[in-house]
């Protein structure tokens, strides 16, 4: 099971990856408008990371439901577990 | 498996890419190296980021030639072309992307004064998805129907590639359609004429036998998700979300399939399997375990899985792949097995280049290399011992090393995964190869018996048949002009269209040159295009030729040809020109050894000669000269 803090760790690395810049900082209310670059795509490759990162898949109805890097989170918090 | 299994992995990966240089050639290199790891599409993406940054236009010098490749096609690709730079950038090839606004790639084919037009492609990627090119098939469709609308996709196929070649007169390679719909009668799908899943089947048999008549290519996307599954390459949910038809997970894939075309396109496909022996053809260690000890053939399941590797090597040989043994052994040892054992499926006359010793892996690739007088830059090597493979990847980065585990089931997947022998033809030299390399040992051991130079060559028996360029030859002629680098005169590479091109001048002439002996056929070891010029000099545009034949007369020889032809054309003298570069430097006097006048030396090492024709005796040489 992974803890909160883990999750954050391997979210910051694919955030870090995907946006090819190492001062993001990941908080559960940071949302696409604050990140330079975050638009439909990289929100895809976010997603795909994720999935490939905990061997999990979102379905449609969840996707559309993510607002902020928290939601993010804890979905996957809830599929990894 | 859609991952990029066959590449190891780097461990500092993230630091070196964010520490790339910023000196172009060096950053180039370095590139190069981290493209050559195993990515997933994030890191894929992340590479094409930083190296366009850093090299906006690409390299300064590169061995390959740049490619602009046009990407055209229904539904949204841009996730797809960081993937397909990134295929170049493992292969040295800087390649340039376009790819059409949403929806329009007829029109911008249609209309010159598009951005695709101004974007110029040197090479064309054609990837319909199969919904835009099943629209309108349903399974009410009658079986007169069905058949009406696949004859109409084919002729709109057609036309775009019309539209494509006529405006950029550069090569094709047209995606097969992907099988991303579902079955709606079940096991007999092909019972139901307007069944889209079957629609797909029967268009991609279509396309590809109008393929083969209009010169495309193809890129066999509908066998790679036969081979993966379909829900590997394609998730519907991403297609309603955002309109990929491919999945950006498999971008990676998708990429090194294109880059692997576009490098076959230069002649840089890889040329030679190198093998390990023990533990990589057979198991266990052949000197300490004996020829009754080693794990092959019948009787277990290990045996059975090195027997399916040898024949997999075996397949790959009879296609042109030319096999060698880098081996630590007692050679006495490690040739055993392929006299003796009843089941080794490889013998010892597949084998060009057989080296067993106790030196470094590395040091006997390069004399494997040597010896079969081939580059380094086309040598793959297959080892199960992780050690060796490091060790010959830090030694010699041009070699290709993939990485295997110790289970020889994955072998053949490894190789034919990695695509590196990805071939577009399949010549009848290709299917002679080991047998001319074969022949090259025969040569020197006559060479060897022999204590003089013209008793040798006389007693070769040497045939130079000629002929103009012709279709039948094209492959091989592309193939030559595109990978010669050290006896080439010029280094002007070529396409299919520029060969053609020649071919219809009439004020040029393009010449394939075969070398016949007592041993067998060379094969065409010699390229020349010649172009009469306004002042009636006929300037030798290409000269190049394989370095197998070199010390044989056949330079000579092949003059006395150019000059022969040039007459023909009404020219008055000859000229040649050497364009220096870091590989050509042993034919910086060619011209001055054959009797040419230096005209001029350019700061950079170059030369331009002359040969009046008038005075010109044709040399004798002990090649017997016969038009082909």
């Amino acid at each position: 099971m992974a803890t909160e803090a883990e999750i954050y760790g391997a979210l910051t690395e694919i955030f870090h990856d995907v946006f090819m810049r190492d001062d993001i900082v990941l908080s559960a209310e940071l949302t696409a408008k604050q990140v330079q670059g975050w638009d439909s795509f990289k929100q895809i490759e976010i997603i795909m990371a994720c999935e490939e990162k905990w061997g999990i898949k979102f379905n449609t109805r969840e996707l559309d439901a993510l607002r902020c890097v928290g939601d993010l989170a804890t979905m996957v918090g809830k599929k990894a577990g | 498996m859609t991952e990029l299994h066959w590449l190891p992995t780097i461990p500092d990966w993230r630091q070196r890419l964010r520490a790339l240089p910023t000196d172009r050639d060096t950053a180039w290199d370095n590139a190069v190296a981290l493209a050559n790891a195993r990515l997933n599409f994030v890191l894929t993406n992340a590479l094409d980021e930083t190296i366009r940054q850093v090299l906006p236009t690409g390299p300064e010098t590169t061995a390959t030639k740049k490619v602009r490749l046009a990407v055209l096609g229904s539904s949204t690709l841009t996730h797809l072309l960081p993937g397909i730079r990134a295929a170049g950038l493992r292969r040295g090839i800087w390649i340039d992307t376009y790819e059409n606004d949403y929806g329009q790639y007829l029109q911008e084919l249609s209309e010159p004064d598009s951005p695709l037009h101004e974007f110029k492609p040197t090479a064309i990627l054609i990837a319909l998805d199969a919904y835009h090119l099943t629209a309108g098939i349903t399974s009410g469709l009658d079986a007169e129907s069905a058949e009406a609308a696949l004859t109409e996709i084919q002729d709109r196929i057609k036309e775009v590639w019309r539209l494509a070649r006529d405006a950029f007169r550069c090569p094709i390679i047209q995606q097969a359609a992907l099988p991303v719909h579902l079955p709606v009668l079940g096991n007999n799908e092909h019972r139901l004429p307007g069944s889209r899943a079957w629609f797909v089947t029967r268009l991609n048999q279509a396309i590809r036998a109008m393929a083969e008549a209009e010169g495309v290519d193809i890129l066999a996307v509908d066998d790679r998700a036969a081979r993966d599954g379909i829900g590997k390459w394609h998730d519907s949910a991403l297609w309603h979300r955002s309109k990929q038809e491919v999945s950006p997970t498999v971008g990676p894939l998708y990429g090194d399939l294109v880059g692997r075309w576009l490098a076959a396109k230069q002649g840089r496909s890889f040329k030679c399997l190198v093998l390990d022996l023990d533990n990589t053809v057979w198991g266990g260690v052949i000197g300490d375990d004996g020829l009754e000890g080693i794990a092959l053939g019948q009787g277990s399941p290990l045996g059975e899985a090195y027997t399916a590797f040898q024949e997999y090597a075996r397949e790959l040989s009879r296609r042109g792949v030319i096999l060698a043994v880098c081996s630590k052994n007692d050679e006495a040892n490690a040739v055993e097995p392929f006299e003796k054992h009843p089941d080794m499926v490889l013998k010892r006359g597949d084998i060009a280049s057989f080296v067993a010793n106790w030196q470094n892996k590395a040091d006997n690739i390069r004399a494997i290399a040597q010896e079969l007088n081939i580059g380094l830059d086309s040598l793959v090597f297959i080892d199960d011992n992780p050690f060796e493979r490091n060790l010959v990847r830090q030694e010699l980065p041009m070699v290709a090393v993939p990485e295997v585990s110790d289970d020889p089931t994955g072998y053949p997947v490894a190789l034919a995964d990695a695509g590196y022998f990805e071939g577009l033809s399949v010549t009848d030299e290709d299917r002679e190869r080991t047998s001319q390399y074969q022949g090259n040992k025969a040569r020197d051991a006559l060479k060897a018996a022999v204590t003089d130079l013209p008793s040798y060559l006389r007693g070769l028996e040497m045939q130079l048949v000629w002929k103009r360029f012709d279709k039948i030859g094209l492959q091989r002629i592309v193939q030559l002009i595109n990978k010669s680098n050290q006896f080439n005169l010029t280094t002007r590479r070529y396409t299919d269209e520029d060969v053609i091109a020649v071919m219809a001048d009439p004020d040029a002439f393009g010449l394939q040159l075969r070398l016949l002996d007592r041993f067998g056929d060379n094969g065409i070891i010699a390229i020349i295009i010649g172009r009469l010029r306004e002042n009636k000099d006929l300037y030798v545009d290409t000269w190049l030729m394989s370095c197998r034949v070199l010390g044989r007369q056949v330079e000579p020889t092949t003059l006395n040809l150019i000059a022969q032809e040039a007459a023909k054309l009404g020219a008055r003298r000859v000229v040649g020109e050497y364009i220096p570069t870091k590989k050509n430097g042993m034919v910086k006097d060619h011209y001055a050894k054959l009797g040419f006048t230096v005209m001029e030396t350019d700061e950079a090492g170059g030369n331009r000669n002359i040969l009046d024709l008038a005075a010109f005796t044709p040399a004798e040489t002990f090649i017997h000269v016969v038009e082909g």
